[in-house]
């Protein structure tokens, strides 16, 4: 039954959702910044720098709102995170200190470029990574045994580090860094105001469309054993994966074919699909498989609140979002 | 976690009043056209942009902290303390907005529309403030909540928004904000004004006098919301009134005690001077007054006394210097004399640049180190709050060292940015 607890589980979903194709490609534009080649190195790097820099704070902020509205709809689920998955998170937050630092320092610090550069780098690839890891690591179950570990004190590797350190996990985390750094390319052919740049990363968005082929692939052939419940969902709901090969396809074609912006459509549905596919998957566990939603859901005076809240700030938000792409990705090809 | 909260406080307290400093320039190029103002809202937008990316990056890691070092205190008090960082959440996604608009939308946006997105970065933020102190204060005076067996029976999270504590800590944190980062831009300006005799004076002065119209009516406003505040302690959490004050015994006609180092052994305050019957009069408005000293309560709910004492007096004492400073710039501005031609007021300035954030840090110690040893007061203790992971130190130290990164990196950028100007 679809109640108030799932109707917040969806908005933590869509907020995800959300981070995934903002946030996520402002990572995926760390990437390109490090793998800037050729005679248009500098060029490239402007693009990504000028594309990212206005907006990669309130793209950042979807992850604030996850987290708070996790902990707030769901507390019993963040504690067992937070301490099963204490590690990964850390590390994870630490590539979020990183990149924040080196924007700043790019922007208003003294000349520092190139080690501030690593620093970019570096984040912009285990961030992901990590974030990845820490979604393989809930779906294939590992967190909840890890959670039942922790009650009949476990070994500190069993409860801290395997459940995030297995194939399942690792592969996912390389399937996000993938899927960001392919939404990235892709955005930034629209953004490429010339068309070297356009052919550019054009270039690089089809080659990274391989890479989360082969990532994906991968993850799909582990998730038979690691991940019984998501190999049962992902498999099982052929409609969804059906249609995220749709716009994958789709994707790779109008990139082929240079048709930017049904490409850049067609990403951004290919990796929402992606992670509705794993939600819809794991439903209706929070934490597969012995949290699910309801178990996990604070009181209902507190959803009922938080459902209030989310509503007013929505009415607030979006309009001012709206505002904020309209003004600056307004999308202008000068030939 | 405490530390992670003092950096983040600092940085927060300039990511609020910054922006109304950025706008107040913006308003005043706009009204004079005089192009030194558009030149110092630019400076200052940069300078709110580095504090909102760094404010931004504390901020996450604070929101995760939450869950990854005090797991049971989140899976108690998340559904009631979630609908305020909800909402704090929202202010802070409606700031990032508006500051990405200002920042960049200089000749995108119409003159009207720059001028109110930088006025709603300067409104969110302090939006912003008020949810998170919500917590804090609910956090000193729970409310909202039945607790039976160890969990709450029943909640209401309207109601613990609504606890004793938040009126006066809300108010009592958006001033010293201002104050704060008022004087510490005033104390900047003004220790230029003093060295160099020629060079760009009237971008200082300029400077200056925004810097002081921010900071004087918020100085002149912070003791009368602090003596509100100390009150609303005495009544709800004695205690810690005692501990702020080193009353041992409970008596009437208490003196209020300035300075000193607390003695647990003697039971006294060492070296205080004692004003009789001053606290009696302040906290409860009468010289005969009981207050309960720290004796009436079992000595394992007594805050660690020398901190909190400590720290109180100087939060004090700087906050009683900054109001002197700002009476005698505002006396100056009465007169119709220029700031600016003051060498000793100045120099006062330049003296008290770090006041406000010294006085910050006192004033978070005393509420937070005043509550201990209770995370959520009379309710949960921090130690049975924090997570169960062995080794607990790697991770205390890896925040420890982010947030002394970031502060680093504040501090350079700053630096290099009134470099600039200099």
């Amino acid at each position: 039954m679809i109640g108030l607890p799932e109707l917040i589980a969806g908005v933590i979903g869509v907020a995800l959702n959300a981070y995934a194709l903002t946030g996520g490609a402002d990572f995926g534009g760390g990437v390109w910044d490090r793998l800037a080649t050729g005679v248009r190195r500098e060029r490239q790097r402007e693009l990504i720098a000028e594309s990212i820099a206005p907006i990669w704070e309130a793209n950042h902020v979807w992850l604030i709102v996850v987290v708070v509205v996790f902990f707030t709809a769901f507390p019993a689920a963040f504690s067992t995170l937070g301490t099963v998955l204490h590690i990964p998170l850390t590390l994870m937050l630490i590539g979020i200190v990183l990149r924040g630092s080196a924007f700043v320092f790019r922007s208003y610090g003294p000349h520092g470029r190139s080690r501030w550069g690593l620093a970019f780098a570096v984040a912009s690839v285990i961030t992901p990574v990590l974030l990845g890891t820490v979604i393989g690591s809930i779906a294939s179950g590992a967190v909840a045994t890890a959670a039942e570990h922790v009650r009949i004190s476990g070994s500190f590797g069993e409860v801290f580090i395997k459940p995030w350190t297995a194939p399942f996990p690792v592969a996912v985390g390389a399937l996000a860094l993938a899927l960001f750094a392919f939404l990235a390319a892709t955005y930034l052919t629209v953004d490429a105001r010339d068309k070297d740049l356009q052919e550019d990363f054009r270039v690089r968005a089809l080659g990274s469309a391989a890479a989360v082929f082969v990532c994906a692939a991968a993850a799909l052939v582990l998730a038979r054993s690691a991940a019984p419940r998501v190999a049962i969902g992902v498999v099982g709901a052929l409609l969804i994966q059906a249609a995220t090969a749709a716009a994958a396809v789709t994707a790779i074609a109008a990139s082929w074919r240079r048709r930017y912006r049904v490409a850049r459509i067609a990403a951004a549905a290919q990796v929402s699909l992606i992670l509705w596919g794993w939600l819809l998957a794991q439903y209706p566990y929070v934490i597969p498989p012995s949290l699910t939603i309801r178990d996990a859901a604070a009181p209902a005076v507190t959803l009922r609140l938080l459902a209030v809240g989310l509503a007013g700030g929505a009415v607030i938000l979006l309009p001012s979002l709206g505002y904020m792409l309209r003004i600056f990705k307004s999308g202008k090809v000068e030939k | 976690m405490a530390l992670s909260l003092g950096f983040h406080i600092i940085f927060a307290e300039i990511g609020i009043a910054m922006p109304l400093l950025m706008v107040l320039a913006e308003w005043r190029w706009r009204r004079t056209g005089d192009a030194i103002y558009l030149q110092l809202a630019r400076r200052w937008a940069k300078g709110t942009a580095i504090l909102f990316a760094v404010g931004a990056v504390s901020g996450t890691v604070l929101s995760f902290e939450l869950g990854l070092l005090w797991p049971s205190f989140m899976e108690l008090a998340g559904p009631v303390i979630g609908i305020p960082f909800a909402l704090e959440g929202f202010a802070f996604f409606t700031e990032a907005i508006f500051l990405g608009v200002y920042l960049y939308g200089w000749d995108r946006v119409s003159p009207r529309a720059h001028t109110v997105a930088g006025l709603i970065v300067a409104m969110s933020g302090a939006a912003s403030a008020l949810f998170v102190v919500i917590v804090n204060a609910w956090m000193n005076t729970p409310t909202g909540v039945t607790v039976e067996g160890g969990r709450f029976a029943a909640i209401d999270p309207l109601a613990a928004m609504r606890n004793p504590s938040t009126f006066q800590q809300v108010v009592h944190m958006l001033l010293a904000a201002y104050v704060s980062t008022g004087i510490a831009v005033a104390g900047i300006h003004a220790a230029v004004l003093v060295r160099r005799r020629r060079s760009n004076r009237l971008f200082h002065h300029h400077a200056l006098v925004l810097a002081l119209t921010m900071a004087i009516p918020a100085a002149l406003l912070q003791p009368i919301s602090g003596d509100t505040s100390a009150r609303a302690v005495a009544r709800w959490q004695p205690i810690k009134l005692a501990a702020l004050e080193s009353q041992f015994a409970t008596e009437r006609g208490a003196p209020l005690r300035l300075g000193g180092i607390p003695d647990e052994d003697a039971r006294t305050a060492r070296y205080a001077v004692e004003i009789p019957r001053g606290l009696s009069l302040l906290a409860f408005r009468d010289p005969d007054a009981e207050v309960k000293g720290l004796t009436a309560f079992p000595h394992d709910q007594w805050p660690p006394l020398a901190p909190v004492h400590i720290a109180f007096q100087v939060m004090v004492m700087l906050g009683t210097a900054m109001a002197l400073v700002c009476a005698w710039a505002a006396s100056v501005f009465v007169r119709g004399r220029d700031v600016a031609q003051h060498p000793r007021l100045l120099a006062a300035l330049a003296l008290l640049t770090p006041a406000g954030f010294i006085a910050t840090e006192a004033g978070w110690v005393v509420t937070e180190v005043g509550r201990q040893p209770w995370i959520i007061g009379g309710i949960m203790r921090t130690a049975d709050a924090v997570t169960p992971m062995p080794g607990l130190f790697v991770p205390m130290m890896v925040f420890a060292l982010i947030y002394v990164g970031l502060a680093t990196i504040v501090a350079i950028s700053i630096a290099s940015l009134v470099r600039e100007t200099t």
